[in-house]
């Protein structure tokens, strides 16, 4: 494949100024989240894994009020196109859940009042030359442009020396994209905004 | 130590001048607020101080941040974009009809995605547990809507016009009235989360969230124009407001393009 441009087809100029972005504020918790947002894998599906955390700001202090929003791949890679992670009920107005079947690949999750969230989602298939990931858009209050960053789950050693973001990173940032794996099997992956242990937080171009 | 406006106004007159340096020493035009803006004190701890790392999205086509989630007919019923019928009861305020394109930045219309709104009722008062302004809440309106954009990217609300309301960055805050939007684009990069404000608020130079965008120019792309052929008669005043998401969507074609 040939890379024709980031924006447009050749030649097509990045005419238009983008709309500034503001931040989702205290109040979107009961527009934005919505029924099984966490619950992204199909029931029983065997390839289910848990994948959890906090978020904590620059004293360490858990956020109430973050949201987590999460999308990733198949295990064997791919990228759903399939819609309906936010069902809703035409009857009632209200969600519905997903299907229980299909995978969309998408979660939402707002912190609890700990700063925890998790999500059960699938376990993510490789991409190219990149280690598996799952990538994730983190909003709050607070935040005046959310921030994206990535769970990588540990395992395959020889795949997260190949990934080429993780080889840029020196080892005490590089760890704070990789999910750390617990007794129980769930996978442990906080988010530190600010300071000691700060998250690696990506800008694309 | 109070904060009172006038130690707020000081502050965004700072970051305002230390811009026009910027600029005038050859930066580029800042669309986005910096994540570390001092007058809205709730970003002082929850920025990174660590540079973000780059991506270039032109070396690799596999990356997942270059798709996006898909929604469909499933994530929407018919009252979704009509915040003024999801009750039995009509609600409380001016009712509006907000429409607009969602864009890239080439101008290209972005189809089929989801854009979510959520708002105050006509007194300020949000309709969510820890909100704690004692404006009354309205049993005819939760604030909440949701719709798909069409084929020409266009979206389509129709709501009451939100108050404006008090909150506590400083003594004597309030915030202009004002939309929130959640809208996704073909690619995750795309993604935005922004408000909507109205037409000449006297309240903008006040508000350390809008003047968070200290490029003039910017700040004004988030104020919708009235739309006198989107006002319906007898019903609604029209606004319009486009919006055009940043971030990278790389096109891929075959090779021998
Ligand atoms: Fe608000």
């Amino acid at each position: 494949m040939t890379k024709t441009g980031t924006s447009g087809p050749e030649g097509v100029a990045q005419g238009l100024p983008p709309t500034p972005s503001q931040t989702v504020g205290p109040f979107y918790g009961y527009a934005l989240p919505f029924r099984g947002g966490e619950d992204i894998a199909p029931a029983g599906h065997p390839d289910t894994v848990t994948v959890h955390g906090h978020v904590y700001d620059g004293e360490g202090r858990p956020l109430p009020d973050a949201l987590v929003e999460l999308w990733g791949p198949d295990p064997a890679g791919e990228l759903p196109a399939v819609d309906g992670s936010m069902r809703r009920d035409a009857a009632s107005g209200g969600f519905l859940g997903r299907n229980g079947v299909e995978f969309t690949g998408f979660g939402r999750i707002q912190t609890d009042a700990d700063g925890h969230w998790y999500a059960r989602t699938l376990r993510p298939g490789a991409r190219g030359r990149n280690a598996p990931y799952i990538s994730v858009c983190l909003f709050a209050r607070g935040l005046l442009v959310h921030l994206f960053t990535r769970i990588y789950l540990p395992g395959d050693r020889a795949a997260l020396a190949a990934d080429p973001l993780l080889a840029r990173l020196d080892e005490e940032r590089r760890a704070t994209l990789i999910a750390a794996r617990e007794d129980s099997g769930a996978y442990r992956f906080d988010i530190r905004l600010q300071g000691e242990g700060e998250t690696v937080f990506l800008e694309f171009r | 130590m109070t904060l009172t406006q006038h130690d707020i106004d000081q502050e965004i007159a700072a970051e305002h001048a230390a811009y026009e340096e910027r600029l005038a020493a050859g930066a580029p035009a800042e669309h986005h607020p910096c994540r570390d803006y001092a007058p809205y004190r709730s970003s002082v701890l929850r920025h990174p101080r660590r540079p973000l790392v780059a991506i270039d999205v032109g070396k690799d086509p596999e990356l997942v941040e270059l798709t996006s989630p898909a929604f469909g007919e499933r994530d929407v019923t018919e009252t979704d974009n009509d915040l003024t019928r999801q009750h039995t009861g009509e609600p409380v305020g001016e009712r509006i009809t907000v429409s607009g394109r969602l864009l890239d930045r080439a101008g290209r219309p972005v189809r089929g995605q989801l854009v979510e709104i959520w708002q105050a009722n006509s007194a300020g008062r949000y309709a969510h547990r820890r909100e704690q302004h004692d404006a009354p809440l309205d049993p005819n309106f939760t604030g909440v809507g949701r719709t798909l954009t069409d084929a020409e990217g266009r979206y389509h609300f129709t709501t009451v016009q939100p108050g404006p309301y008090p909150w506590r960055n400083h003594v004597n805050a309030w915030r202009p009235a004002h939309i929130h939007f959640s809208v996704f684009g073909s690619a995750f990069t795309q993604r935005l989360v922004t408000q909507m404000y109205f037409p000449n608020d006297p309240l903008f130079p006040y508000d350390p969230i809008l003047q968070s965008v200290t490029d003039d120019a910017a700040r004004q792309r988030l104020v919708a124009a009235y739309d006198h052929s989107l006002s319906v008669p007898e019903f609604s005043l029209g606004y319009h407001w486009d919006i055009v998401l940043d971030g990278p969507a790389a096109t891929w074609l075959e090779e021998g393009r």
